[in-house]
């Protein structure tokens, strides 16, 4: 005992007070932390017991009838791959070429910054907004003026579409394309840069042999981050293009395209939003089944895009 | 001595801003031999480096005024091409800069980029033998040019750093403190790459190192402030130093 008490680092009582206080917080942070997980472990086993009975193969290919009320999801699956290809088509070059010169040509000034500060106050618009813009920009201002140019007449006309809502959803993402874009540039070492310019090179050839082959990993994520959004989001199409129902056909070469730029489509976010609330006595599997599956093609693009960067970063090495 | 110059500036003044780097710089670099610019952090050394090839201007903010003639031409006329000039004027860094590409790639990098058609295999193939037999690498390499140049050791980045520049047929090779980022070994190797390569090249060097100015170069430029303040003969200028400050520079008494 003699030796015990000899002990210089023997923790006195405020010391003692400040461990145990130590652990109780770690404690009430790590429940803290579980609030966040729990919930949505709760909630996805939710959705996947209650869609289990309906979720098959055929529920995938087979079009919703009787106002969703039975069949499967096609139409709006298929609509939702256009609306995701089309709204890419656009904010990808839009997005990266900006990106580009904003991070590899623009000077450091007030101009650029101005820009900057513009694209990061519009990634915090609400989604609803952007409909709205979409609604006024695209399918009231811009498709009358589309019509008249064709000479299109009557039902010829295009109406709110995949393309007004693809666009819509374009400016949606563009903030999105054009941050994750400037990340990947700017993570490209100034060094390389140097090197290219030391050798007179343009910045032109700076950018497509050096900055752009080492850069591709960033702007490939920012780009699933953006599919994945296109596919969930449903205020940008809800008065841009999207509909309620439409038949489409049920085999041949029409099942794979049966929306025209110019026509209404479906698309699962907006169906999960109608069959949810809008129709009475709907099966609650149909609407479980079709919340399953929009998350299971959101983890889906998402875990692909985790994967991607890994990847990607695993084999690049400077 | 009736050398000619291969660099001549003249009333060089530079300014970053409303910051004033240079304030005035005349010298003359004579061809073929490896000149040293020395003196304190922030003496403008490197600017004056980087004002050889006009590479400050990619640097934002930079105003130049004065002449820099190489080759009898005051390279800040407006009829000059700057990748013209880059191709004859190459640029060694502090840490090595190998691009992200092939040993291979890296040499001919400066080749294809200044070629308006497609370059022959053998070519370049020829051209890579050579610029890395000049600088001493082909024995190590020859067997590993599809290997990533980031992957090599050290001191073999930074030879590769010089051998891409040699293709491109250059008057004058710049140094920013090269060897700042090797171990022993690695600066001993460098330094005699650079006495192998005088004579064909006019090499300026910028060095914190004085005692690096002392053992590898014909002559020696000191700079205080923006300023030129002596030039000489490199044993001349750390025995018998003309100007005081450049005395108890290299005597250590500040720096």
């Amino acid at each position: 005992m003699e030796t015990a008490s000899k002990n210089p680092f023997a923790p006195g009582e405020f010391e003692r007070k400040k461990d145990q206080a130590l652990a109780h917080r770690k404690w009430v942070m790590f429940g803290f932390c579980m609030l966040l997980v729990l919930p949505l472990i709760a909630i996805l086993v939710d959705i996947f017991w209650k869609a289990a009975p309906v979720l098959s193969f055929d529920y995938l290919t087979e079009n919703p009838t009787n106002k969703g009320k039975e069949g499967g999801l096609w139409a709006p699956l298929i609509g939702t791959f256009y609306l995701v290809i089309g709204s890419l088509l656009v904010v990808t070059p839009v997005g990266i070429l900006a990106a580009i010169y904003m991070n590899e040509y623009a000077k450091d000034g007030w101009l650029n910054r101005t820009i900057g500060i513009a694209v990061t106050s519009l990634a915090g618009v609400p989604s609803i907004v952007h409909g709205l813009f979409g609604l006024g920009a695209f399918v009231l201002a811009m498709l009358p003026g589309f019509n008249a140019m064709l000479g299109l007449e009557g039902d010829e006309k295009w109406e709110a579409g995949l393309l007004t809502a693809s666009l819509t959803v374009a400016v949606m993402n563009l903030p999105v394309i054009i941050t994750s874009t400037r990340e990947a540039l700017g993570a490209v070492p100034q060094s390389f840069r140097e090197a290219c310019w030391n050798l007179g090179a343009t910045r032109f050839q700076t950018i497509r042999t050096i900055v752009l082959p080492n850069s591709l990993s960033g702007m490939l994520t920012g780009i699933i981050l953006v599919v994945s959004r296109a596919a969930g989001e449903t205020a940008p199409i809800l008065f841009t293009g999207a509909t309620f129902f439409k038949f489409i056909a049920d085999e041949g070469v029409e099942k794979w395209f049966p929306y025209g730029p110019g026509e209404p489509f479906m698309a699962m976010s907006m169906h999960l939003n109608i069959i949810s609330n809008q129709i009475s006595q709907m099966p609650e599997n149909m609407k479980f089944g079709c919340a399953a599956v929009l998350i299971a093609l959101i983890l889906i693009i998402n875990s692909f895009s985790i994967a991607l960067r890994v990847w990607l970063r695993g084999r690049k090495r400077w | 001595m009736t050398q000619t110059n291969a660099i001549t500036t003249r009333d060089l003044k530079l300014w970053y801003g409303n910051f004033q780097a240079l304030l005035g710089v005349s010298v003359d670099i004579k061809q073929g031999q490896i000149t040293s610019l020395i003196g304190p952090s922030g003496c403008g050394k490197t600017t004056l480096l980087r004002c050889f090839n006009r590479v400050n201007e990619r640097y934002g903010n930079v105003r130049t005024e004065g002449e820099v003639k190489i080759l009898d031409k005051n390279i800040y006329e407006p009829d000059v091409s700057l990748a013209e000039l880059r191709k004859r004027v190459g640029m060694v860094f502090q840490r090595p800069n190998p691009l992200p590409i092939s040993v291979y790639e890296n040499v001919v990098f400066g080749m294809r980029i200044h070629s308006p058609q497609k370059l022959t295999t053998s070519d370049l193939d020829d051209a890579v033998e050579k610029a890395l037999t000049e600088t001493g690498l082909w024995a190590d390499l020859k067997d590993r040019l599809d290997a990533k140049a980031t992957t090599l050791q050290l001191e073999q980045q930074q030879k590769l750093c010089i051998a891409r520049l040699l293709p491109l047929k250059p008057e004058v090779i710049l140094m920013d403190e090269p060897c700042s980022a090797l171990d022993v070994e690695g600066t001993k190797a460098i330094e005699e790459l650079m006495w192998s390569l005088a004579g064909k090249f006019t090499i300026v060097i910028v060095t914190h190192n004085m005692a690096q100015a002392r053992r590898a170069s014909h002559e020696c430029i000191f700079m205080l402030m923006g300023e030129f303040v002596e030039h000489s003969r490199t044993e001349d200028l750390f025995l018998n130093p003309r100007n005081p400050k450049t005395a108890e520079y290299i005597e250590g008494r500040y720096g």
